[in-house]
């Protein structure tokens, strides 16, 4: 069953993602983990939706990645504000809003 | 005779209603000087007679109808006594044939048995027909007309505006409107020029709609308005020239005195409406005759309204205000004492008479309140009449006089007589008051020892009408006066020692009062005639030239009031004064004022005696003849503009001089009332107030007030702050500790701990998502 693969595949992604985002410290590299985590669920949709023959899974998968665009727009422009404000992204050092 | 009496007193025994357009439309009468009063208020300065028109043709259509529902009553009555002719002619028949009976009386004519007597027998029906052939009192019960309509209800309770018709309220129609259309016409001259004329004819005008409103309530709800109405109203008037402090000093006690009393009439009204359930002056009667009420809730309630009479009628102690009341103009004290406010005590007296009646058990016993009230007050007032010098104030203190007579006629169960009294002391009370008024008007004063004197050269029509209506007023025969006075002693039921039969109880005590009072009425009265109208002119005319008579405006009413006041007595011969033919105008006031009804309890009527007659009227003489020596002889002799003996015996007898303090002092009841009364109570008492104020219930209030200020502060420091708020601040400090705890564990900034947190949780809910769902 190709299913399968597909899933194995969007997995992988996933995991990869999820390590970025965890042990990434450079800002840019965790939206792109980000993107990675999104990209591994619309890979699951798209295989769904063409195993059950419903286009609905497609339909979603363009839904993330318009949101995918919007998220990481925003993202981006916060990384390059903080970028400005203290000539760098590292996110371990950023800790000012702290409780 | 003294048999059918007491069977006549049982009450009707058969009812029928009256009617008639003028008596249905009663309400009219005290509608149209209301209207006058709105109109003077607001177009009477516009009007050429600057609103006295208003006043003027208001009451006279007044009267009109007045004397229209005067002789529709008669005609009821005379309707009633036909039915009892009827009666007895089928009575005799034996009641043959019933159901001609039936046919030939009026369908109207509702034939009823009443006060639990059961069904009257023929021939006790017979006997008390006869007997009112020789009494003059219908046996034929007259239903008075009621015409009312529910003004609001409350809690299931409906109060009710209405008249009541009756002969009592028919008569009283006739007075108030008859003096109150005389004063009209005489104030025209009388105040003619007066600053506030207009205000003065309004006041007028509503002070003769609140008596009429008064005499017409068909409950004492509207009794209680209507009296309040006229305490309001003179105090208006008499307050009438308010810049002077007298004045609105006698206007301010007039009103005051007036309500300690009507407090009287508040409760006394209050505990028959509780005890008798209804507002309605018949229920009230008929609850009270029936003895549906106890006997003590009636005597409550008889002595409140009593307390209420003291005061509205210048009883004593409470008649103080009444001589003050002469600051009012002339006129306004004719009304007053004739017509209005002062025979409204009376009236209501009369009106709730089976109150009075049962409650202080005037047909079986010998005393009472009323009847002790009003002989002191006859004979206290008699006497401080002949110490004023003022002649408005002997007139006023013999009006308290009067209304004493009436009061005790009521009070001794002699209704007719107090009502009948009431008749014509209106009319030769208001001759005298207006003839008063006369000769001030012409001489500018009231004092009769330093402005009159000689008067009757030059006021003639004055003096003899005032003659006319003293002579009526000492009550000798053939005035008015005499024949009511006479009236009331008969009443007493006193006059056994005269050979006579009768009457309710025996009031020895008031029929001696009684004969007093008339030797001293002739006294002062000659006094007042001696100063005014004989000797020398003692005042100054302030180069006017001599007084002179005063204008027609003034000597027609005086004129008509004097026929009046010679007239009035014949209405009620008393009964064997007239044989034959003419024995049909014997009682003819009593018959037809007389309610015979079932709201009117069963009094008794005394057999007049001409040996009582003669010897009140010998008294009078004496009274008459003794003040007459003093003045028109000794006095004249001394001097004609004395007026007073030099060497008399105020002079030589001790006691003598302390008796005319005493009077001149008016018994001293102003000092009790303004220095005891009221000072006491500004000075002492109001200390000995204070003193408890700030050592009693002050200090009680300071106690409670530390104890609870201790109490307090125990509470606060012990449980308040150690307990309540220790749990408060353990959670919040617990709530601290733990916030504190986690944010240094947890809440790092450190971006990447969250998002390992985030995953971390996560994969543990989809993990379990997955083994349980």
């Amino acid at each position: 069953m190709l299913l399968v693969q597909f899933l194995l595949l969007s997995s992988v992604l996933f995991c990869i993602g999820v390590y970025g985002v965890l042990a990434r410290k450079n800002g840019v590299m965790v939206l792109m983990s980000i993107e990675l985590i999104l990209n591994a669920v619309n890979i699951n949709l798209v295989a769904f939706g063409t195993m059950t023959n419903n286009i609905a899974g497609e339909v979603f998968a363009l839904f993330v990645i318009a949101i995918a665009a919007a998220e990481v727009g925003v993202g981006l422009a916060i990384v390059l504000l903080i970028f400005r404000n203290r000539s760098s992204v590292d996110l371990s050092s950023i800790d000012s809003m702290k409780g | 005779m003294e048999a059918l009496s007491a069977l006549a007193g049982e009450g009707p025994t058969s009812l029928i209603q009256a009617g008639g357009w003028f008596l249905e439309k009663a309400w009219i009468i005290p509608a149209l000087p209301a209207i006058s009063f709105v109109l003077i208020l607001f177009f009477g300065k516009r009007m050429k007679y600057k609103g006295a028109e208003f006043g003027i043709i208001s009451i006279a259509v007044a009267f009109i109808f007045a004397i229209c529902c005067v002789g529709q009553w008669i005609g009821q009555v005379n309707n009633a006594d036909s039915y009892t002719e009827k009666q007895e002619y089928h009575d005799e028949e034996k009641h043959s044939d019933k159901a001609a009976h039936e046919g030939i009386l009026n369908e109207e004519i509702q034939r009823t048995s009443l006060n639990e007597l059961g069904p009257a027998s023929s021939e006790q029906i017979v006997v008390s027909a006869f007997a009112e052939e020789k009494d003059g009192y219908s046996s034929v019960g007259i239903k008075p007309v009621i015409e009312r309509f529910t003004w609001w209800e409350s809690g299931g309770r409906s109060f009710q505006v209405g008249i009541m018709v009756d002969g009592l309220a028919v008569m009283m129609l006739f007075v108030v409107t008859a003096i109150s259309l005389l004063v009209h016409i005489y104030s025209t001259e009388y105040v003619a020029g007066d600053r506030r004329y207009t205000h003065y004819f309004a006041f007028l005008s509503l002070f003769s709609a609140s008596m009429l409103f008064f005499v017409l309530s068909e409950n004492i709800l509207q009794t209680i308005v209507g009296w309040e109405l006229v305490g309001v109203c003179s105090f208006a008037l008499i307050g009438h020239w308010w810049e002077e402090k007298p004045n609105s000093d006698a206007a301010l006690k007039a009103f005051l005195t007036n309500r300690v009393g009507d407090m009287g009439l508040l409760v006394g009204m209050i505990v028959l409406f509780w005890s008798a359930g209804s507002w309605s002056i018949v229920d009230i009667n008929n609850a009270a005759i029936n003895n549906e009420i106890g006997q003590s809730t009636l005597l409550i309630a008889s002595l409140c309204l009593t307390a209420a009479v003291m005061s509205k009628s210048g009883q004593f102690i409470l008649h103080t205000w009444l001589p003050d009341a002469m600051a009012g103009p002339t006129p306004v004290s004719a009304l007053i004492h004739a017509a209005t406010m002062v025979v409204a005590g009376i009236y209501m007296v009369a009106r709730l008479y089976g109150v009075f009646f049962e409650g202080f058990d005037i047909a079986g016993s010998s005393f009472n309140v009323l009847a002790l009230v009003g002989s002191v007050t006859l004979v206290g007032a008699g006497l401080l009449a002949f110490v004023q010098d003022d002649i408005k104030k002997v007139l006023a203190y013999s009006t308290v006089s009067q209304l004493g007579y009436m009061v005790m006629a009521l009070g001794v169960g002699a209704w007719t007589a107090a009502v009948f009294h009431l008749f014509t002391h209106a009319f030769f009370k208001a001759g005298l008051f207006l003839g008063a008024g006369s000769v001030s008007h012409s001489v500018h004063s009231f004092d009769m020892k330093k402005s009159m004197g000689g008067m009757r050269k030059f006021m003639p029509t004055t003096y003899k009408t005032f003659i006319v209506c003293t002579i009526a007023l000492m009550g000798l025969p053939p005035l008015a006066g005499f024949w009511s006075k006479d009236e009331i002693l008969v009443g007493t039921g006193g006059w056994g020692l005269f050979g006579g039969t009768g009457g309710n109880g025996t009031y020895v005590f008031a029929l001696v009062m009684g004969i007093i009072g008339a030797a001293l009425t002739c006294a002062y009265m000659t006094r007042v005639i001696y100063l005014t109208f004989f000797g020398e002119f003692r005042g100054d005319t302030h180069g006017h030239g001599d007084p002179h008579e005063s204008g027609k405006r003034i000597t027609i009413p005086l004129i008509i009031l004097a026929v009046m006041a010679t007239g009035a007595g014949f209405l009620n011969f008393p009964v064997g004064f007239l044989t034959g033919s003419k024995a049909g105008w014997q009682e003819r006031f009593g018959h037809y004022v007389e309610p015979v009804a079932t709201y009117f309890p069963p009094i008794a009527h005394g057999t007049p005696s001409w040996s009582l007659a003669i010897f009140s009227t010998v008294v009078a003489i004496i009274g008459v003849s003794a003040a007459g020596y003093y003045f028109f002889v000794k006095v004249n002799a001394q001097s004609p503009a004395a007026t007073e003996l030099t060497n008399g015996l105020t002079e030589k007898s001790k006691v003598a001089k302390a008796g005319h303090t005493l009077l001149k002092q008016k018994y001293y009841l102003d000092h009790l009332y303004t220095d005891i009364i009221a000072n006491g109570t500004k000075g002492p008492v109001a200390d000995a107030t204070y003193w408890t104020n700030q050592k009693g219930i002050d200090e009680a209030v300071n106690q409670v007030g530390k104890q609870t200020a201790r109490a307090a502060t125990f509470v606060y420091e012990k449980i308040d702050q150690n307990m309540v708020d220790g749990v408060v601040n353990l959670s919040g400090k617990a709530s601290e500790g733990l916030g504190e705890t986690t944010r240094t564990i947890i809440q790092r900034g450190k971006i990447h701990q969250y998002a390992a947190i985030m995953f971390a949780a996560t994969t543990i809910l989809a993990g379990l998502l997955i083994v349980f769902v």
